[in-house]
């Protein structure tokens, strides 16, 4: 691959001067939609070629060669040519180039072929230093919503979105626009940006007495006061200027790119980094497996409100992201608990010892995301236990996730059920409660 | 494009990341080249399956050969567009050398094909207010007096940047010179 940094043409040798094209003539004015010459216009009778001199004339090729100008510069252009070989030269060159101009396609790229085409090269070179398992979901998601956003106008940017969520087994809905949208992902990933040293979005609106502590729900209100972008339309009464509601796209890609990067070289040692979300925290590893999970549910949110079709991750991925919520809901259970939404199972002590198999729900995953998880219902220190199983719910994975992101509501949720009634419903809305905005 | 106008700095860090063997930089530098990859490589073969084939090779020799970058040479985007173009107009010769038993046809398919990824190249690198102007009095059909109206510009200066505009996309035509990069504007 010699050569390569050559921006050549083909291994041929010198060209053969390609013939002259003549561009094909531009649509006639009547054909454009643009107003009509003034009638008094002196149309095709030609007008007196005003004396212009040569440096004037050859400074209008360019506009000559795109038919940009007036019809007395057509006439006093095109005697010019007729007498001066340099500017007939030059403008038989411009005119060649105009036929080059092609209107740009929008080209959407298909989003699977970043990760064919990056496979393709690890599998050629292993990498030195690989982006952890738990970390690809994040990059994968962030990089397939930064391509949804490629293409976005104003319009787009604009358009508004409901964040919905689920708080004490309510419905709850807040209204923003892509852009606050983008701003929410921007400030909640900046929980691990924190954790990591990293320079913190959240670190310049913060208020000094919420530094540190505010969960995502606060930094998110925090950002999008300072930026104007609450409730998110584009006319602050107050007369000042929001921030140009685009700017939140370079700052979230580049904060995405740059967490990779930084846990791919802290790697392994720091899956265990717990990374703090205000009243609760994540090992990293779990909170990169979050912020993608996130990342993909807000990205969906933008495509309905604009109206774009998006997939779902790859079943890989997706599977990662189910795991860590089955994972969470022994806790969200025992939250529950506290919080008087949910009695303890009468029947049986709900306190086991740490460690021990408790009474269990299997959860199972449909399509090819999917799988089995056995939750302890009792305790999130108990263990699963199929021997101790008391009911069986299956869903299909996107649904699942839909339910954990608050936009399915436990009642709705397409769930296969058998067995106890009141552990199933339980767990369907320990899984709505995992959602926040 | 995002952020079009980026230092070398970037490029100098890039090469070293990726020949350190950094995952995630080969996934950075896809993020902010793969449009233009794979758009270059649409132009000359004008078919999907092949330009992601083309992506697939362009990618994996930067991988491969992060040291045959030279930064002293150019910036990196116009190295990964002479990769991309060179990965491109070879397959295309591949593939018509099956189809058009007639060398000349053979030569002219990819002379031209190569010419109209070469000005795709120089439209979307040429300053922006270059392009500015070249798409209002081409694409919008406004005379220059109106292109320089809306620019803001003297009727001067939009004379002058449609003619170097066009001066710079004529360079398509100049086979094995690298892409013209005017930076006085």
């Amino acid at each position: 691959m010699s050569g390569a940094d050559r921006f050549e043409a083909h291994d041929g040798g010198p060209e053969p001067v390609p013939p002259p094209r003549i561009p094909t003539p531009r649509t006639s004015v009547e054909d454009s939609g643009l107003p009509l010459p003034d009638l008094a216009d002196p149309g095709d009778l030609a007008p007196v070629p005003p004396d212009l001199s040569h440096d004037v004339l050859k400074s209008l090729l360019g506009a000559w060669a795109l038919a940009a100008y007036s019809l007395a510069e057509t006439a006093a252009v095109e005697q010019h040519l007729g007498d001066c070989g340099s500017c007939a030269d030059e403008a038989r060159r411009l005119r060649e180039a105009v036929g080059l101009l092609h209107q740009p396609e929008s080209l959407d790229l298909d989003p699977g072929l970043r990760t064919r085409v990056l496979q393709s090269c690890l599998h050629r070179r292993p990498p030195r230093i690989p982006v952890p398992d738990w970390a690809a979901p994040y990059d994968a998601e962030a990089a397939r919503l930064d391509a949804l956003l490629q293409d976005f106008g104003d319009a787009e940017w604009h358009a508004p979105v409901e964040l919905r969520w689920f708080e004490a087994d309510t419905r709850t809905s807040r209204r923003t626009t892509v852009a606050g949208v983008i701003a929410h992902l921007l400030s909640v990933d900046g929980l691990i940006a924190a954790a990591l040293g990293l320079e913190d979005p959240h670190a310049e609106v913060a208020d000094p007495a919420d530094r540190g502590t505010a969960g995502p729900t606060a930094r998110t209100e925090a950002f999008w006061r300072a930026s104007h972008l609450a409730p998110a339309l584009p006319h602050p009464s107050d007369g000042g200027t929001p921030l140009s509601l685009r700017s939140v796209r370079g700052p979230w890609r580049e904060q995405s790119h740059s967490l990779v990067r930084t846990v791919s070289f802290t790697g392994s040692h720091a899956g265990g980094l717990s990374v703090s979300y205000g009243d609760f925290a994540l090992p990293l590893h779990d909170a990169m497996l979050d912020r993608a999970f996130e990342c993909w549910v807000h990205a969906e949110d933008i495509a309905d409100a604009v109206d774009y079709p998006y997939d779902p991750p790859a079943p890989r991925h997706l599977n990662r992201m189910i795991d860590l919520a089955a994972r969470l809901l022994p806790a969200a259970l025992a939250e529950r608990r506290r919080a008087g939404l949910s009695a303890p199972a009468a029947r049986t002590p709900h306190l086991v010892p740490a460690g021990a198999p408790g009474r269990s729900l299997r959860l199972e995953i449909e399509g090819a995301a999917g799988g089995e998880w056995l939750i302890p219902l009792d305790s999130p220190a108990a263990v699963g236990s199929a021997d101790l199983e008391v009911a069986h719910v299956a869903l299909d994975g996107v649904e699942f996730c839909r339910l954990a992101a608050g936009h399915v509501s436990p009642e709705d949720a397409a769930a296969g059920q058998d067995g106890d009634r009141q552990a199933i419903r339980d767990v369907l809305f320990a899984a709505a409660s995992l959602s926040r905005m | 494009m995002a952020r079009k106008d980026v230092p070398p700095r970037w490029d100098r860090k890039m090469q070293q990341r990726l020949a350190r063997g950094e995952a995630a930089a080969l996934g950075e530098l896809y993020d902010r080249f793969a449009s233009l990859v794979h758009s270059l490589a649409h132009r000359v073969l004008g078919d999907e399956q092949a330009a992601d084939a083309v992506t697939r090779e362009v990618f994996a020799h930067v991988w491969e050969h992060p040291e045959t970058y030279d930064p002293r040479q150019g910036p990196l985007r116009t190295w990964i567009a002479g990769v991309t173009h060179r990965v491109a107009v070879q397959r295309l010769r591949d593939r018509e050398e099956l189809e058009q038993p007639r060398r000349e046809e053979l030569e002219s398919t990819v002379r031209r094909a190569s010419v109209a990824a070469r000005a795709d190249y120089i439209v979307h690198s040429m300053p922006a207010p270059l392009r500015a102007a070249l798409d209002l009095a081409y694409f919008q059909r406004r005379d220059y007096r109106q292109t320089a109206a809306d620019l803001g510009v003297t009727e001067d200066e939009a004379r002058r940047r449609l003619r170097l505009g066009l001066q710079l996309l004529s360079t398509a035509h100049d086979a094995g010179t690298p892409p013209a990069h005017g930076g006085a504007v």
